[in-house]
């Protein structure tokens, strides 16, 4: 084990803005979607406060508030969640996992941040001068002829992100289908290979129509040319379409991933091979693919026909089975395991436990007539938060967690994980919880003020969001002080299967010093193996 | 202070059907749920690390289980399917006799019109026991109609017509909601949905002055702008008479084809606003566009003056 070519021995700035492993890409983007993700945060936080009361007295005008709750939803789904995973973990692991040298394009894949960071340093510079009032839907023709903020801008820094969106997809599918190890068949890739190219191909097919669509609602603001407003023969509804075939599909490219994530940590920390592997693989295939024909679910009141509302409410259903699936599938794998609840496995139930939630809450959405009641209100913001925060955000923390070891040579201190795990659990219940029964009671989305009789719920959201925002400061603050110490965690601290685990950690600048040949199925775990290595491991991390 | 609701008024029909759904539904939701976290509760403590349990031979697959849990939910989510799209239906298939309410939402409040003549804006006053159709158009963004005691909710457009209806089936006072994104006091576009016995309420239209009904207000602004002069009496060009056409299919010079259009809501308002879009077979496009003229509550009130034309004879070519 030769420390100089480890991938991060070289500090200079230049060595790390010039870089073209995909390892220290991975990492530039952890570092900026960890700063997007605060910056959402701290405007989540302003939201809940100014919510604690019915009356609009904390930020005194509705126009700050609906900046804010626009500058929120762009910042955490196209800065946050669309990145999160494939760009940090992904990047990261793709190639150590197929046992490849680096990504099919790694040049392709540096520039891919630096669009990243251009779209969002646009998007932190509306956030400073003025900010955009539409909603992240940027709905029609609110948005082309009314709203009088920085609407075309905003197009532009979304249509500039998707091509990084695009450009990871495309390195992604190349990647899998060409640099596997030999021996590594399409069936021995682990699950969260299978998730990602999932992902790459929504990211892919999904990503230019939300392009095209920016694009014409800016050149409908800029030159009134008449596709979306009623006034100019253009349709409204044509918009929401369009917006709408991007923005389901981009649902999955948000939690496609963490599952792959938990696909990962469940058999690991079980200590036995997943159950169920081929369905769980063809489970990822099928919510891609049903993924992208269930749009219409969000429009049963937008005015389109009742008949092609009922074509999208039963696909929607469809769609739910195979998620099923993989919770089944993942709580099964315990059965006959070892089951050890260190920090990664406890983010994995915790993700478990509230995507059940909000998968199952989509049934509703699902059928008509109780969507027609709770469209557009806090119940669908509940939902969607357990999916996209209970969901991804629980798995992205969890999959931080479970290779953090391999990405830094750190153990981090294992009671503070279990800690922050579990503070971020109680929060996140605490926090949207309650609005499940807002909504149902009629609370509509995207309200500055409400009537009295919703506050003592929303009391009880605001409370809840701040011992959340303890939860998610917790593992910034100590995942950074595991860094002061020296790289202890050893090549495998949790005795996992899989080619990564097979490398140096921090691994050497080229992946590995032997080509790895693939022999055996992944997830090869047994129930009585003990795990030595790991236990030395922490003990260095609670020194 | 805790004193607050959990569960909302149900004030109408349609209420008590979504609710049932919904009360299913959440059976199906937390029964899974509960069988998921207890599952998990149980194989952590049952197999935790150290504890000695038989674990020989582990299940790698079995299809019969996976089939299982293919196949259960699939029925109950058929099942769910079926119930809702029953409940969706009613929801948008106004039956005939349904008394028609004129909605016409801007940034940010809701005009509200009686066919008795009757308008309000922000409130809305409806007898209870008697479906009521609402008629909806925005003037500006797309704004959307709730009650939620009512559990009813449909987006209202500009440029386009749709319609709601309910039956009130409580007496009291309602939040009428927009639920559509719609700008700075977005809010603040709320009004209140009050259901009175029948008595009551045709006091209260009384009380509002016997004013002229809405399609009165119609046939005045059907004069006023000149609509008359064409497509009445004797007329200045040849244009097609209005009487008995509502509802109608009416024939439409497509080219060289003649297709038929019904003669609906949409049909009159888009040939008042572009008249050169579909004309009827037999006459010629003269008719100048009302674009930016007439306000859409007015646009309402000459469609209700059409429509109470429908019962009368038709003078138009055939
Ligand atoms: C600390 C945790 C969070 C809190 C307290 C919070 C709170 C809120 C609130 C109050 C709203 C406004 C709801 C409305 O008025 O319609 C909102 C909207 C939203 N949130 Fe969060 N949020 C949190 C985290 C997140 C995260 C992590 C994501 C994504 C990763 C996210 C995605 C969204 C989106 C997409 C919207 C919709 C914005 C829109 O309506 O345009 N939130 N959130
Ligand atoms: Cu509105």
């Amino acid at each position: 084990m030769s420390n100089e070519e480890d991938y991060l021995q070289e500090y200079t700035l230049r060595s790390w803005l010039l870089t073209t492993d995909h390892k220290r890409v991975g990492l530039l983007y952890m570092a900026s979607i960890t700063l997007f993700f605060f910056v959402g945060g701290a405007a989540a936080t302003v939201m809940r406060l100014e919510l604690m009361t019915p009356k609009g007295d904390v930020l005194g005008s509705p126009d700050a508030y609906n900046r804010l709750f626009t500058m929120h939803g762009v910042i955490m789904i196209f800065f946050f969640l669309v990145p999160s995973i494939p760009a940090v973990l992904g990047n990261f692991l793709l190639p150590l996992m197929i046992g490849a040298r680096d990504l099919a394009f790694p040049k392709l894949n540096l520039l891919s941040w630096y669009v990243y960071m251009t779209g969002g340093l646009i998007g932190i510079w509306i956030l400073l001068f003025g900010g955009v009032d539409t909603g992240w839907t940027f709905y029609t023709p609110f948005s082309t002829m009314f709203s009088n903020t920085m609407v075309v801008t905003a197009a532009l820094a979304v249509f500039i992100t998707g091509f990084s969106s695009i450009l990871t997809g495309l390195n992604f599918i190349v990647t899998v289908h060409t640099m596997r190890a030999p021996g590594m068949t399409w069936f021995r890739l682990p699950l969260f290979v299978w998730s990602h190219y999932a992902t790459s191909l929504v990211m892919v097919l999904g990503t230019p129509v939300l392009a095209i669509t920016v694009m014409l609602v800016a050149l409908e603001r800029l030159f009134h040319i008449g596709i979306f407003d009623p006034k100019l023969g253009g349709d409204p509804i044509l918009f929401q379409h369009l917006f709408w075939f991007y923005s389901h599909p981009a649902v999955y490219i948000m939690v496609l991933p963490g599952m792959a994530v938990i696909s990962e940590i469940v058999p690991c920390f079980s200590r036995r091979p997943i159950f169920g592997y081929r369905f769980i693989a063809g489970s990822s295939m099928a919510i891609a693919i049903f993924g992208f024909l269930v749009w219409g679910h969000h429009m049963f009141v937008s005015g389109q026909s009742m008949y092609a509302g009922m074509v999208f409410s039963i696909i929607s259903f469809l769609v739910a089975i195979p998620s099923a699936i993989k919770v089944f599938n993942w709580t099964t794998t315990m059965y006959k395991g070892a089951v050890w609840l260190d920090t990664p496995m406890l983010y994995a139930l915790g993700f478990i436990g509230l995507f059940t939630i909000g998968g199952l809450t989509g049934l509703m959405l699902a059928s008509l007539g109780v969507d027609v009641h709770v469209h557009d209100t806090y119940f669908v913001v509940a939902h969607f938060h357990y999916i996209m925060v209970g969901g991804a955000v629980m798995a992205y923390l969890g999959g931080i967690h479970f290779w953090w070891p391999k990405m830094t040579g750190r153990m981090y201190p294992e009671i503070w994980g279990k800690l922050s795990a579990l503070i971020v659990f109680v929060g996140f219940n605490l926090t949207f919880f309650p609005q499940f029964i807002l909504g149902y009671l009629g609370m509509p989305r995207r309200y500055y003020e409400y009537s009295p009789e919703f506050q003592v719920l929303n009391v009880m959201s605001t409370a809840g969001a701040s011992i959340l925002a303890v939860g998610y400061v917790m593992p910034l603050v100590y995942l950074l002080l595991s860094l002061r110490q020296p790289a202890y965690a050893g090549p495998n601290p949790w005795g996992a299967t899989g080619l990564e685990w097979q490398t140096d950690s921090p691994p050497p600048v080229h992946n590995f010093h032997d080509m790895p040949v693939v022999t055996a199925e992944p997830y090869d775990y047994s129930p009585e193996a003990f795990q030595e290595e790991h236990d030395h491991a922490v003990s260095h991390a609670s020194r | 202070m805790w004193n607050f609701p959990l569960f909302p008024d149900q004030a109408s029909t349609n209420a008590a059907r979504v609710d049932a759904l919904f009360l299913f539904e959440l059976g199906v939701i937390l029964f899974f749920t509960l069988a998921v976290c207890l599952a998990i509760f149980v194989l952590v403590v049952r197999f935790r690390r150290g504890r000695i349990v038989d674990r020989s031979g582990p299940p790698l697959e079995a299809r019969w289980l996976e089939v299982t849990w293919i196949v259960i939910p699939l029925i109950l989510s058929m099942i769910m399917f079926a119930w809702s799209a029953d409940v969706y239906f009613r929801l948008y298939q106004a039956p005939p006799d349904a008394a028609e309410i004129s909605v016409v939402g801007k940034q940010w409040m809701w005009y509200l019109q009686h066919p008795e003549g009757r308008s309000e804006i922000n409130q809305l006053h409806v007898p209870v026991g008697r479906p009521i159709k609402l008629k909806m158009t925005s003037q500006d963004v797309i704004h959307s109609f709730y009650v939620p005691a009512f559990r009813i909710k449909q987006d209202v457009l500009p440029g386009r017509y749709t319609t709601l209806w309910f039956e009130p089936s409580k007496v009291g006072t309602y939040h009428l909601f927009c639920t559509e994104y719609c700008g700075t006091s977005h809010s603040e576009m709320i009004g209140t949905v009050t259901v009175m016995e029948p008595a009551e309420y045709d006091g209260w239209l009384a009380a509002g002055g016997a004013g002229p009904s809405q399609a009165d207000e119609g046939e005045r602004l059907f004069v006023q702008h000149h609509c008359a002069g064409c497509h009445r009496g004797s007329q200045v060009v040849n244009a097609p008479r209005l009487e008995g056409v509502y509802g109608k299919p009416v024939p439409i010079q497509d080219g060289k084809e003649v297709r038929f259009v019904t003669a609906d809501d949409r049909y009159i308002r888009d040939s008042i606003l572009m008249p050169r879009q579909e004309v009827v077979a037999g006459y010629q496009p003269v008719m100048p566009s009302f674009q930016g003229q007439i306000s859409e509550p007015d646009l309402l009130k000459i469609i209700a003056y059409i429509k109470s034309l429908a019962a009368k004879e038709t003078g138009t070519v055939r």
